[in-house]
């Protein structure tokens, strides 16, 4: 691996909440692995799906005002953890190609949104910059003999024209990232299927169903862990599993992880940086499974 | 089978609409139905997405914009995706949702109280506020049972604040949201 790359940095507003162990792990796995990331000063909402939902042009300006500080930061990439962050940022660069739309999000802003800042995923750069190779020569806590269900969720790899990263129907690169750590990667059919997304609070029984799907495979293909990528899909499956649960009659305590989190206890990082107690579903089984491998892979 | 006389009911001005909007060609559908088949969402519309297409073809502004599906799609990008002739459906089904704003369609409140409710949040402070954005679609929705099992979980972890993380740049953003709305009238 060469030096450290620098790239800005835009964590997401449910980095500051309901993912902040994603945001905390984001950030010590990239120090580690000799990504410097550079906080894009007063960054603001995205916008999410709502923006969109009401709007492209308000969407876009929303993304917009973050691209302008990022090129005002003299930043030429800019990178998130979240997909839904990533998404808008990316769609809003996508669609101001065309000048039409241009001018109508630059109504809007303060001054005209950058053309030349490019956006990636957090996990896009770890394997593409940095690499599975690499992670596996600075893995020290190997995750041996653990069973995982990678699960990717809709946005980060879709649409393709747009997202430009992975394969749109069967990514593999956290699943690299994951064996490059020791771990056994399940066949995982489900990889890019919605969890119920922000339906969770306004149509909850569309979370309970999609969600529970996920589980329903994880579980069949004997995973001990799912592994997450997005901030939302995670909310659902693991602080809602108890939702979940009493509305398919299952009884899961299926643990699902950022995938930060297990990267950084492989290369060795201390537990409390990695937010495990932030988890709902308890954790606990997997991690002692993994400090002690002979055991787990028995 | 539902029959659709489209002699009497077509609306070349909803489709054009549809069509500037989307920069979307909706001519290109073949009704294949591979949105439909990989829509996760199938289950919970009350019209399937394929179907909605063969509407829009048809001028059925009034079937269309009054739809439960058009609120229920969490734009996951599967039939855009999948979609042989490279139609974005997901954005199409976005543009329908602007629409029916437009024309005061609201077919399943609760989705559009929450997307509210979360914009509301980000025009006031730059970020959005999950607390205040929970306790703002409770009173506006009157459900003030939603999700109060997960409190106990959620707490005790320290994950969600209490006082909204407000950015020196909020009026930069509350600008954005104004600049808009003026547009709009």
């Amino acid at each position: 691996m060469s030096e450290a790359r620098t790239y800005g940095y835009y964590p997401g507003c449910s980095g500051m909440g309901t993912s902040m162990e994603y945001e905390r792990s984001t950030r010590a796995v990239c120090e580690a692995l000799g990504i410097k990331l550079v906080e894009l000063e007063d960054w603001s909402c995205c916008g999410s799906t709502p923006a969109h939902t009401v709007d492209h042009v308000l969407s876009a300006a929303l993304s917009g005002r973050n691209l302008s500080i990022a090129e005002s930061m003299g930043l030429d990439t800019v990178i998130t953890p979240c997909p839904s962050c990533l998404t808008n940022l990316k769609t809003a660069t996508h669609r101001m190609e065309n000048p039409e739309f241009r001018s109508k999000v630059d109504k809007l802003l303060d001054k005209p949104a950058p053309g030349g800042v490019a956006v990636k995923s957090v996990l896009q750069v770890i394997f593409e910059d940095v690499g599975p190779d690499a992670i596996r020569e600075k893995v020290v806590r190997p995750l041996d003999g653990l069973a995982l269900a990678p699960y990717y969720g809709c946005l980060m790899n879709r649409p393709p024209e747009v997202m430009q990263f992975d394969d749109p129907e069967n990514p593999t690169s956290m699943d690299e990232i994951l064996k490059a750590l020791g771990a056994d990667v399940v066949p995982y059919g489900l990889k890019v299927e919605c969890c119920g997304a922000s339906h969770g609070i306004a149509q909850k029984d569309v979370v309970t169903t999609l969600s529970g799907r996920l589980l329903d495979l994880a579980y069949a293909e004997k995973a001990v862990a799912m592994v997450t990528a997005c901030p939302l899909c995670q909310m659902n499956l693991d602080l809602r599993q108890g939702q979940i649960n009493s509305a398919n009659k299952t009884n899961y305590k299926m643990p699902i992880f950022y995938y930060t989190q297990l990267l950084g206890i492989a290369l060795g990082l201390p537990e409390k940086e990695l937010g495990f107690d932030k988890l709902a579903v308890n954790p606990a089984p997997v991690l002692k499974a993994i400090q002690e491998p002979s055991h787990a892979a028995s | 089978m539902e029959v659709i006389n489209i002699t009497k009911s077509y609306d070349p001005d909803f489709v054009a609409e549809v069509e500037a909007e989307s920069e979307q060609n909706v001519r290109l559908c073949y009704q294949c139905g591979n949105c439909t088949a990989g829509c996760p969402y199938t289950f919970a519309y009350d019209i399937p997405v394929s179907q909605i297409m063969r509407l829009v073809q048809a001028g059925q502004k009034e079937k269309v914009l009054s739809c439960r599906s058009i609120w229920i799609c969490a734009t996951c990008e599967s039939c855009t995706t999948r979609c042989p002739n490279d139609i974005d459906v997901a954005r199409l089904m976005d543009v329908l949702r602007h629409m029916a704003r437009r024309y005061n369609y609201n077919a399943v409140p609760t989705v559009r109280t929450f997307v509210d409710s979360f914009l509301n949040s980000v025009e006031k402070h730059g970020r959005v506020f999950e607390m205040g954005l929970m306790a703002a679609y409770m009173t506006k929705t009157g459900r003030f049972w939603t999700d109060t099992d997960l409190s106990p979980k959620v707490l005790p972890k320290g994950k969600l604040s209490f006082k909204p993380h407000r950015i020196q740049g909020r009026d930069e953003v509350a600008k954005i949201f104004e600049r808009y709305k003026e547009q709009q009238r």
